[in-house]
């Protein structure tokens, strides 16, 4: 049993703040080594060309402090919240909106959120989405996540008949890359929840992308192998960076899944462009 | 590797006819910015007959929203956004005189059946490269629309800016000659 521990808000704020400058500026190891991978084995011209910006650009963006991409996203979070940990000083969620708020505008970054309807910008980037999770321990895990405009369009929530099976999943999948084609900004990574009502679905595709890239899935053999082949059938579809043509078309494909009903078969398709922006801190 | 273009703006009748998908292109020169609302705005005032807040007569129009500029710098970083958002409104833009267009992603055979008829052409900005991108404005000035924010319509000077040509005006269509290539 832990001894309950408090963490006063201000340290959320902080903490969230550094994580959306950090992520929107400075591109994970996993993406730039996925990224110079597929520029070696690249084999379009075009498709090199692309890759070869991507990578210069991260650097411009690192040493510049500029943000990799103009849009700085949609702020999304995972928060892991210790069941012995005792937020003081303030209320949780405001202290999250707050980094926010403090990281769009402090950070220069561009603030890409509105009222669905009249497309008025709410000025702050706010709110953010956050999802919370009670787990075991006195610590608090938060991951970051700017999320794109651009491939989040290109993404959706179907229910397949439950006879699909694999093979259907599959279909589905790389049936949406192609659909999507140079919209969402290739080489992508391909997030996919199966299992669960809808809206668990969609939770776990989006989780999904928080995984390092091209790290398989460690708890489901099947889910680990669907991953493989269906990153082989996207790749064969000649998309390529950008669009431009070549073997790179997606970096990784990551598979999430749990029960569901008898009856269904949610599968949900989240669609992540190359600047595959998430960090995390542990309080 | 295709042509490569050094192109400065305007974009003329004859310089879009020598044009070919998978060119690629660096063009200098003034260009403008608008997006979503800035186009629906447009589109509104055209229907309508009234004046426009900018002239579009062999305009090239870039559909970007930058990040806030630091200060010391001309402008934050800048990059395309997705481009079938704004088909609705494309094809009466260009018969207005738009003759250039900046984005990403595919576009649907009102535009490019436009950009045949207006002898226009679609040119690729890549996404996710917008640190660098920045680094080739050179000025950079809101021209109408304030109240948008980024979304806001910016007149901008810029220099070399690294694009590719998606659709040109004879038909060509990178991104269908990128996946066929492969069939």
């Amino acid at each position: 049993m832990n001894a309950i521990r408090e963490i006063p808000c201000d340290r959320i704020v902080d903490t969230v703040r550094e994580l959306f400058i950090r992520t929107n500026t400075d591109l994970g190891d996993d993406v730039l080594s996925a990224i110079r991978q597929a520029e070696q084995s690249e084999d379009t011209q075009l498709g090199k060309y692309a890759l070869e910006k991507i990578l210069e650009n991260a650097k411009i963006a690192k040493d510049d402090s500029l943000p990799l991409c103009q849009d700085t996203g949609l702020a999304v979070l995972f928060v892991e919240v210790g069941q012995d940990v005792h937020v003081t000083g303030g209320d949780f969620n405001e202290a999250i909106q707050e980094g926010v708020r403090r990281a769009y505008r402090e950070g220069f970054l561009r603030k890409s959120v509105c009222d669905p309807i009249t497309r008025a910008n709410t000025g702050d980037n706010t709110p953010a989405v956050i999802h919370t999770e009670i787990v075991p321990g006195n610590t608090m895990r938060i991951i970051a996540m700017p999320k794109g405009g651009g491939s989040e369009n290109m993404s959706n929530s179907v229910m397949l008949l439950p006879s699909a099976g694999l093979e259907g999943i599959r279909e589905h999948v790389v049936d949406m890359v192609k659909k999507a084609g140079p919209n969402p900004c290739p080489p992508t990574i391909v997030g996919v929840g199966i299992g669960g009502s809808i809206e668990k679905s969609a939770l776990l595709a989006k989780k999904a992308l928080a995984r390092p890239v091209g790290e398989p899935n460690r708890s489901d053999p099947r889910l680990a192998g669907l991953e493989r082949e269906t990153l082989q059938e996207i790749n064969a579809l000649g998309i390529g960076p950008q669009g431009y043509g070549g073997r790179t078309t997606s970096l990784a494909v990551h598979v999430e899944m749990t029960p569901c009903h008898i009856a269904s078969l949610p599968v949900t398709v989240n669609i992540q462009c190359h600047v595959a922006r998430h960090g995390e801190a542990v309080i | 590797m295709e042509h490569t273009h050094t192109i400065h703006t305007p974009l003329t009748e004859d310089i879009c006819e020598g044009l070919r998908a998978g060119d690629r292109i660096l063009l200098s020169g003034s260009i403008i910015t608008g997006r979503d609302t800035a186009h629906k705005r447009l589109a509104a005032l055209l229907a309508d007959g009234k004046e426009l807040p900018v002239k579009l007569e062999g305009e090239t129009i870039f559909y970007a929203a930058p990040t806030p500029a630091r200060p010391g710098r001309v402008i934050g970083s800048i990059g395309p956004t997705t481009s079938y958002r704004m088909d609705a409104f494309a094809p009466l833009l260009m018969e207005a005189g738009i003759r250039g267009m900046i984005g990403k992603g595919k576009r649907n055979d009102a535009v490019r059946d436009a950009i045949v008829r207006c002898k226009a052409v679609y040119l690729g900005a890549m996404g996710g490269i917008a640190a660098l991108m920045s680094a080739c404005v050179k000025k950079a000035e809101v021209i109408a629309y304030a109240d948008l924010g980024p979304e806001a319509i910016m007149r901008l000077e810029i220099e070399e800016f690294p694009l590719i040509v998606i659709n040109d005006s004879k038909g060509g269509d990178l991104y269908e000659e990128a996946v066929s290539r492969r069939v």
